[in-house]
């Protein structure tokens, strides 16, 4: 035994297994949010309960568990129909149920409102009258067609109304602008602008009428439906997203429905305050405001670095400097965020709004929370893991060869850029890697300086001038914040959350790897020869 | 090319006098006085720490690398002074070439590593510098192992071939001095060899002033020998006399192995 403990293979059982208890416990977690995340968009089947009491109930287990009180398994049905039941979910015990069915012509629909409805298709009607030339269910299918080609008829109109508001936005803060300014000679362009701005409203008036007539029209045409226990529903078609019949779906089918949820999961917008549909908003978000973060912080953490590192005298100073450096990184988030407030938000943002838009104040412009001061926050949040990185890096190549290159006539700044800097590069991808990771996952500052639940356009588009820094945005991190901890239906929005957490881990595994890709091939180019 | 720098016909290249070198409150130099002369080759000896390698450092001023050192006396270089703030030590480094005791090929091509003073010089002609690759690893003697690969990381070369490289390296910007400070204690027998023959052929165009721990070698390579001991310069004169009839005891003791 005692020989046992003095070969030292105790430790390396003790060494071997504290990194396996990590690696079970990053497994677990990854595990955790793929199972919940990815069953949720597979299309379960709708069960149809008998009751012993005479009741039924239609829809899709999603649990079973012992009931604390009497210690009777029970089942959590997710029964949909919101706007009928009142809630989603129901808890039934297994003792009470008489026998169970796969109806097949059980209907799933996911609608725009109130959530999904589980039942069965009657018939649709437009405009009154029942059209039942065909089953119910082609009919469903061909009215569809239908109503999302009307549907897109309408998208003309809604362009041509957005930018009638855009121009008579335009024009409002150019009378303002003009009557700032006070000359008297600008007399006749505000006349001209302000008849303008009249005839864009009067316009924009005019097309809204056309587009709600267009509208309603549209929503004349509904489906009926029957609930397990025999009440009707119409649905008008404009608020039916999908229509599924999972019981009698093949499993190629089933698939089918599967990526397409996944595609709507990644490129669509979000419903029904965020539980609901896409994610595509805060996924951009996220992703264009950890690229400006990089953007800021790589090159200033560079250039600090080299300073530091090449330039500064090791002295009290730059020891100070850098153990302040050091600990920059351990701040505390919020922190930063309540300093990005103050500082970017208000001081810096605030100064342009006086200096560049006056005429749109009160409502500020720059100086409230946006795409701009978030990413410049997390960069100085981040800054200190680039500093320390890239220092390391410049500290570990061989004196050899920046003497070499001295020797050889270079001054230090040719030394830098052509040796250095080139050999220095891994290193700085590492602590960039770091950094995008840090920052993708950051929510708390950016709760204070611009991240918002609904963010009505994207911080990039089509208008003049394409970024527009000063928007607000959607971010994954807060999302799950959002609606795991803030939606009014925690329990039909807890899959949301697993994607959304998956989504952002992806993200996350995604930016990184690409990093590590390209680091990787750099340093097989500079890796140092020893003899 | 630096004003303060200018040639002279004499024979003397560089001509050290009264050298004191301080780092902090270590005396490491102490009133260093000698001569070298053109295209001969001067060997420094002496036991580790007696300040050979300070005073080649000296010559190229790479001890302003040093922020601790402090240098008082004179060292001209052509005449010229080269311990003045105003001296232009780009271009003295570009006249006064080093190899060092490490090979330090740099993470590029072969072709881009010779070519690497050239360039921050402000050559880029293509014709100029494959002449001028050639040329230098001709000399260097490497020009048939390499000449195929020339595109290839010079990471991948072995240490003697990497060190040939260096002195390529250090030969292309055609300096006047090689300074090589113990260019072989890190190769191999036949590596050293090579070196030790390099170092013969191109005495006829460049002086050379080599730190060397290995007193064979210094008998075998050099015109003229210098025995330092403890910062000061004991005794310098040909090698043939300070290897066979020196004038001081410790030299005598050092060169029989009595000490060091």
């Amino acid at each position: 035994m005692k020989i046992f403990w003095k070969t030292g293979e105790p430790y390396v059982l003790a060494t071997g297994s504290a990194l396996a208890v990590i690696l079970v416990m990053s497994l677990a977690l990854i595990g955790t949010v793929m199972t919940n995340g990815l069953g949720y968009f597979w299309p379960d089947e709708l069960v149809q309960f008998e009751l012993k009491d005479g009741s039924a109930a239609l829809g899709q287990i999603t649990q079973r568990e012992k009931n604390p009180i009497t210690g009777e398994q029970r089942l959590q049905i997710k029964v949909a129909n919101r706007d009928l039941l009142g809630q989603d979910f129901r808890w039934i015990d297994e003792k009470e149920i008489k026998s169970r069915s796969l109806p097949s012509k059980a209907v799933l629909i996911e609608r725009r409102e109130h959530g999904n409805f589980f039942g069965f298709l009657n018939g649709v009607t437009a405009e009154g009258v029942t059209l039942n030339t065909l089953p119910p269910e082609e009919t469903l299918e061909q009215a569809m067609t239908i109503v999302s080609d009307k549907l897109s008829k309408t998208d003309q109109i809604r362009k041509e109304m957005s930018d009638l508001n855009n121009k008579a936005e335009h024009l409002r803060l150019k009378l303002l602008r003009l009557e700032y300014s006070g000359s008297t000679k600008s007399n006749i362009e505000i006349e001209e602008s302000k008849e303008s701005r009249e005839k864009a409203l009067s316009d924009f008036t005019e097309l809204n009428d056309v587009f709600s007539n267009k509208l309603a029209e549209i929503g004349e045409i509904t489906a009926q439906f029957t609930d397990v226990s025999g009440g009707t529903k119409d649905i008008a078609l404009v608020d039916i997203v999908t229509v599924q019949y999972p019981n009698r779906m093949t499993f190629f089918e089933k698939c089918g429905a599967y990526i397409e949820r996944i595609r709507e999961l990644l490129l669509d917008d979000p419903r029904e305050s965020n539980t609901e549909g896409g994610l595509f908003p805060a996924i951009f978000g996220t992703v264009m405001m950890v690229m400006l973060m990089s953007v800021f912080s790589l090159p200033f953490g560079v250039i600090a670095a080299i300073y530091l590192r090449e330039y500064a005298r090791d002295g009290v100073m730059t020891r100070m400097i850098r153990i302040a450096v050091n600990n920059l990184a351990g701040v505390p988030s919020i922190v930063y965020g309540v300093f990005g407030l103050g500082f970017f938000v208000y001081g810096i943002g605030g100064s342009i709004d006086n200096l560049f838009f006056p005429e749109r104040l009160p409502t500020p412009t720059f100086g409230t929370g946006g795409i701009l001061w978030s990413s410049l926050t997390l960069a100085l949040l981040t800054v200190p893991v680039v500093i320390v990185a890239t220092e390391e890096s410049l500290a570990s190549i061989p004196k050899g060869i920046r003497e070499g290159s001295l020797a050889l006539g270079a001054t230090k700044f040719q030394t830098l850029t052509k040796n250095l800097l080139p050999m220095a590069t891994p290193g700085i991808m590492t602590g960039l890697i770091l950094s995008m990771a840090r920052a993708a996952g950051e929510v708390a500052p950016l709760m204070i300086i611009g991240v918002v639940k609904l963010a009505p356009t994207l911080p990039f588009d089509a208008n003049f001038p394409y970024f527009h820094m000063d928007r607000k945005f959607m971010h994954l991190g807060f999302h799950i914040y959002d609606v795991g901890f803030q939606s009014p239906n925690v329990e039909a929005a807890k899959p949301m959350v697993y994607v959304t957490t998956m989504l952002l881990l992806a993200i996350v595994i995604i930016a990184s790897s690409s990093a590590i890709y390209f680091r990787n091939r750099m340093r097989g180019k500079y890796t140092t020869s020893t003899f | 090319m630096s004003k303060t720098i200018e040639k002279n016909s004499g024979n003397t290249i560089l001509s050290v006098s009264e050298l004191n070198l301080h780092y902090g409150e270590a005396h490491a130099l102490k009133g260093i006085n000698l001569d070298m002369a053109r295209n001969q080759v001067t060997a420094f000896i002496g036991p580790s720490g007696c300040g050979k390698s300070t005073l080649l450092r000296c010559f190229n001023r790479m001890n302003d690398l040093v922020e601790s050192a402090r240098i008082e006396g004179s060292i001209r270089f052509d005449g010229a002074e080269i311990n003045e703030p105003n001296t232009d030590v780009i271009s003295l480094r570009r006249r006064i070439g080093m190899v060092f005791q490490q090979s330090n090929p740099f993470p590029k091509s072969i072709y881009e590593n010779i070519v690497y003073g050239l360039r921050i010089a402000g050559v880029n002609d293509k014709s100029t510098l494959d002449e001028v690759v050639e040329r230098s690893l001709k000399s260097a003697a490497i020009w048939n192992e390499v000449k195929d690969r020339l595109h290839d990381s010079a990471l991948g070369l072995s240490g003697g071939q990497a060190q040939r490289i260096c002195i390529a390296r250090a030969i292309a910007v055609n300096p006047e001095i090689i300074l090589m400070d113990e260019p072989c204690s890190a190769l191999d027998p036949i590596s050293t060899l090579k070196i030790e023959e390099l170092i013969e052929e191109l005495k006829s165009k460049y002086t050379i002033v080599i730190v060397t721990h290995n007193m064979q070698q210094a008998a075998r390579v050099s015109d003229v020998t210098a025995f330092f001991y403890l910062g000061e310069l004991i005794e310098a004169g040909g090698t043939r006399k300070i290897f066979t009839n020196p004038d001081k005891k410790q030299t005598e003791d050092y060169i029989t192995g009595r000490f060091g």
